[in-house]
């Protein structure tokens, strides 16, 4: 090391040193300071510890008091709120609910295969285009219905949220409903945005577990396939006036027959619904709500398999405008409006669908006359449901219901011209289905439910299939509110 | 179309009428808001005395009155859990939304008997926070009174004296009342009785009497045959001098048991509505008298 470097080393050592010494003085002073800071903060301190002590032995003699005074009301048999609840952060938990389902089927005919077509062509309506929906029963003997898991939260003071998780017989989950919906609007709006279902009719909005037979009546199975949902919004309105006057409409992705949005790929509102309600009170023992809905959609190659006249499995398809309409009603009643005893509902709706586009047959090119081939079509249908059910004693109902389509009015390009043959697009055929229905359940509490329903089901031509459920339907979890 | 949508918007609009328009659950509530606003309030019951407000349906005529409601007054305590959610979601009113002012639960302001232990829907129809049914206690309704008098002059400041004199006339009125029902039914102190359905603790708490046996198994859960044959045979070692029921309840398992017993089946009016319970005061005079008229 040389001279220069300690020379710079004993240079940088003063220098370092030199502040320190200058500061000397000052640092004595702030060292008082802190310690005349700390002085008093240990006072401080104490003088806490001395309250917190305090309090406490009043909080334990208060308590002691609580105690013996619950003691006391225990004896007296009563119990007071003194117990409330912690409140922890799962106290925000939100409501859940489980709906449980499961069903004992036997039918005369195979539910799964069609006894009129080819083998392996699946059961459906005749006389419509088939609406690919689920129909009931699934299969015969024991089966499991859907599981529905319900979770449900005010987010904040502007919106609660819903979401409703289906899992299936078949282990496939899906979001049967997941929206948001606000709270905070003022003159009578209110608005869902997410998956729900279309607020179209009287019973498309329930859930099936609420349903009053085991199965959707044939409209809603036939038009609807066999509800309405959507993913997109809804704008509701209420009339601020004593009866009650609701306006809504939905745009957005339709999930279900007569719309094939799902494979769309376009801007745009793609489908939309617009809705009226009416209801209102006669006396106190009766209750009512009519309303009229309308549903366009514009199907793009939406397809449907069938046979041709060479019975070989065919898959056509439907492009074109669809309107669907929809008018409701509904009327309870019960003595003196206590439907804890007895009750009575009816409910009815009517549906007509106006189709008119394009109809192409054999979209693959496997059929016997040669396809894809395309033509004109229009078609308007129609069906209605009408039903009753009695609650005749506590926790038993009796119910029945009718249903029927009426035979289509098409006229299809393809046969009309002579195209093809009637027998190659057999689905389209006339036919007038219906089906009578009568069930009886028991609910002992509001969370069971076990029915036994019977239907005469002449769906198909020449077959009359009779079916007869076992079905048990309960709830546990959140306590929840249904709708009129 | 457009003359009818400007009409719409136009009622839409208008601003509320002068009075506070308040929408009770059920009649208890609308008549002590009666007593309170007078005639500053226009009082809508959603329910009568014949309905069990447990089982009703969110019927559109309750939502087109929620619509346009300043005040909605509940009991809470999950009385209304199985319609009123859907009444308030879908009447698109921020006001009456639990939480903001315009939504006033009198079990709030009373204590709760009957908390239960444990919270297990075997145990029946159990409320989590305890009875709901507290309106079969006068001294209840000072303390929902007085909550209910303040939370209408938040909402009507331009009215909120006549809140208050409105409540402190009740009150003085009330707790006088209170005395003379308290003295007519000293003979009920102590005195044993069965109840058809669990919704008289408050009551009995009142009145010093002593509920021996419920003739549903459960609350909520009709009365089986098994169940009050038990109730039968228990009684003669609790030797009950009658069986309460409400006048909504069905008259069929009391009757049975009265027979049975040999007791009298005393019918009380449970809410304002029922029959000899036009008002709140008239509620408890026919109450006590009835009690009284059982022994």
């Amino acid at each position: 090391m040389n001279h220069a470097s300690i020379a710079v080393l004993a240079a940088f050592g003063l220098l370092a040193s030199l502040p320190a010494v200058a500061a000397d003085a000052d640092l004595k002073a702030l060292r008082e300071e802190i310690a005349q800071m700390k002085k008093s903060y240990e006072q401080r301190i104490d003088a806490l510890e001395k309250r917190l002590v305090d309090t406490e032995k009043q909080a334990i003699a208060v308590r002691s008091t609580a105690e013996t005074a619950a003691s006391q009301a225990q004896a007296a048999q009563a119990t007071s709120m003194a117990s409330r609840q912690p409140a922890a952060a799962n106290a925000f938990n939100p409501e859940i609910s489980v709906i449980l389902s499961g069903m004992y089927n036997n039918t005369s005919q195979d539910p799964r295969h069609d006894p009129t077509g080819v083998a392996g062509r699946e059961r459906r309506i005749q006389g419509l285009l088939p609406s690919g929906g689920e129909f009931n029963p699934e299969a015969r003997a024991w089966n499991l219905g859907e599981s529905e898991l319900s979770i449900s939260a005010n987010i904040d003071p502007h919106f609660r949220g819903t979401f409703t998780a289906a899992i299936s017989p078949a282990n496939e989950i899906g979001v049967e409903e997941a929206y948001i919906q606000t709270l905070g609007l003022d003159n009578g709006i209110g608005i869902k945005a997410g998956r729900f279902f279309s607020g179209i009719g009287y019973v498309n909005e329930q859930h099936a577990h609420t349903w009053d037979f085991s199965d959707a009546s044939l409209p809603y199975q036939a038009f609807f396939g066999p509800q309405l949902g959507y993913d997109g919004v809804q704008l509701k309105w209420v009339a601020p006036t004593e009866l009650f006057l609701e306006l809504g409409a939905e745009f957005g992705r339709a999930l279900s027959f007569p719309a094939n949005d799902g494979e769309r790929n376009k801007n745009g509102l793609l489908s939309g619904s617009v809705f009226a309600h009416v209801g209102g009170d006669i006396g106190v023992a009766n209750s009512w709500r009519a309303g009229a809905s309308y549903f366009a959609t514009k199907p793009h190659h939406r397809t449907y398999d069938d046979v041709d006249g060479s019975n070989t499995l065919v898959t056509n398809s439907f492009s074109g405008k669809s309107n669907t309409t929809v008018l409701d009603f509904v009327w309870k009643w019960a003595p003196e409006g206590n439907a804890t005893e007895r009750n009575f509902k009816f409910q009815s709706e009517w549906f007509r669908r106006h189709e008119s586009g394009d109809l192409t047959y054999d979209v693959d090119g496997v059929g016997a006359p040669g396809g894809p081939l395309t033509d004109g079509f229009r078609s308007t249908q129609t069906g209605f449901y009408a039903q009753g059910v009695w609650q005749f004693m506590p926790a038993w109902r009796l119910g029945y219901r009718y249903d029927q389509l009426a035979s289509a009015d098409a006229s299809v390009g393809l046969i009309d011209r002579g195209t093809l043959a009637a027998a190659d697009l057999p689905i389209l055929r006339d036919y007038t289905p219906k089906r009578s229905t009568a069930m009886v359940d028991w609910s002992p509490s509001e969370f069971s439910r076990i029915r036994l329903q019977y239907a005469r089901d002449q769906t198909r031509p020449g077959v009359t299939d009779d079916q007869v459920w076992v079905h048990y339907i309960m709830s546990l979890g959140a306590h929840g509110a249904h709708k009129f | 179309m457009k003359r009818l949508l400007l009409v719409l918007f136009a009622l839409a609009a208008m601003p509320a009428a002068a009075a506070l328009k308040v929408f009770a659950t059920v009649p208890e509530w609308g008549a002590l808001a009666r007593e309170i606003g007078g005639d500053q309030v226009q009082v809508f019951t959603a329910t009568t005395a014949l309905q069990d407000a447990h089982h009703v349906d969110a019927r559109p005529s309750l939502i087109a009155r929620a619509r346009s409601a300043d005040l909605l007054i509940a009991t809470g305590a999950e009385l209304e859990i199985g319609w009123l959610p859907v009444v308030q979601r879908e009447s698109g009113n921020p006001r009456i939304q639990s939480g903001q002012p315009g939504y006033f639960a009198a079990a709030a302001a009373v204590r709760l008997l009957d908390v239960p232990a444990r919270l297990d829907r075997a145990d029946g129809d159990v409320h989590a926070a305890g009875n709901p049914h507290i309106q079969t206690d006068p001294r209840n309704f000072l303390a929902v009174g007085e909550g209910l008098a303040a939370r209408m002059a938040q909402l009507d400041p331009a009215n909120a004296a006549a809140y208050r004199s409105g409540h402190a006339a009740f009150a003085e009125r009330w707790r006088s009342q209170i005395k003379r029902w308290e003295a007519q039914a000293a003979p009920l102190k102590g005195v044993a009785v069965v109840s058809q359905h669990k919704a008289w603790p408050y009551l009995y708490d009142w009145l010093g009497m002593r509920e021996v046996a419920a003739l549903e198994p459960k609350p909520g859960v009709e009365p089986s045959l098994a169940h009050l044959a038990l109730v039968r045979d228990q009684a003669v070692t609790s030797r009950p001098r009658m069986v309460i029921r409400a006048a909504y309840n069905s008259a069929r398992p009391a009757e049975w048991f009265a027979k049975e017993a040999k007791v009298p089946a005393v019918v009380l009016p449970f809410t304002v509505g029922a029959p000899e319970a036009a008002d709140l005061t008239a509620l408890f005079e026919t109450t006590v008298q009835r009690l009284l008229e059982g022994l």
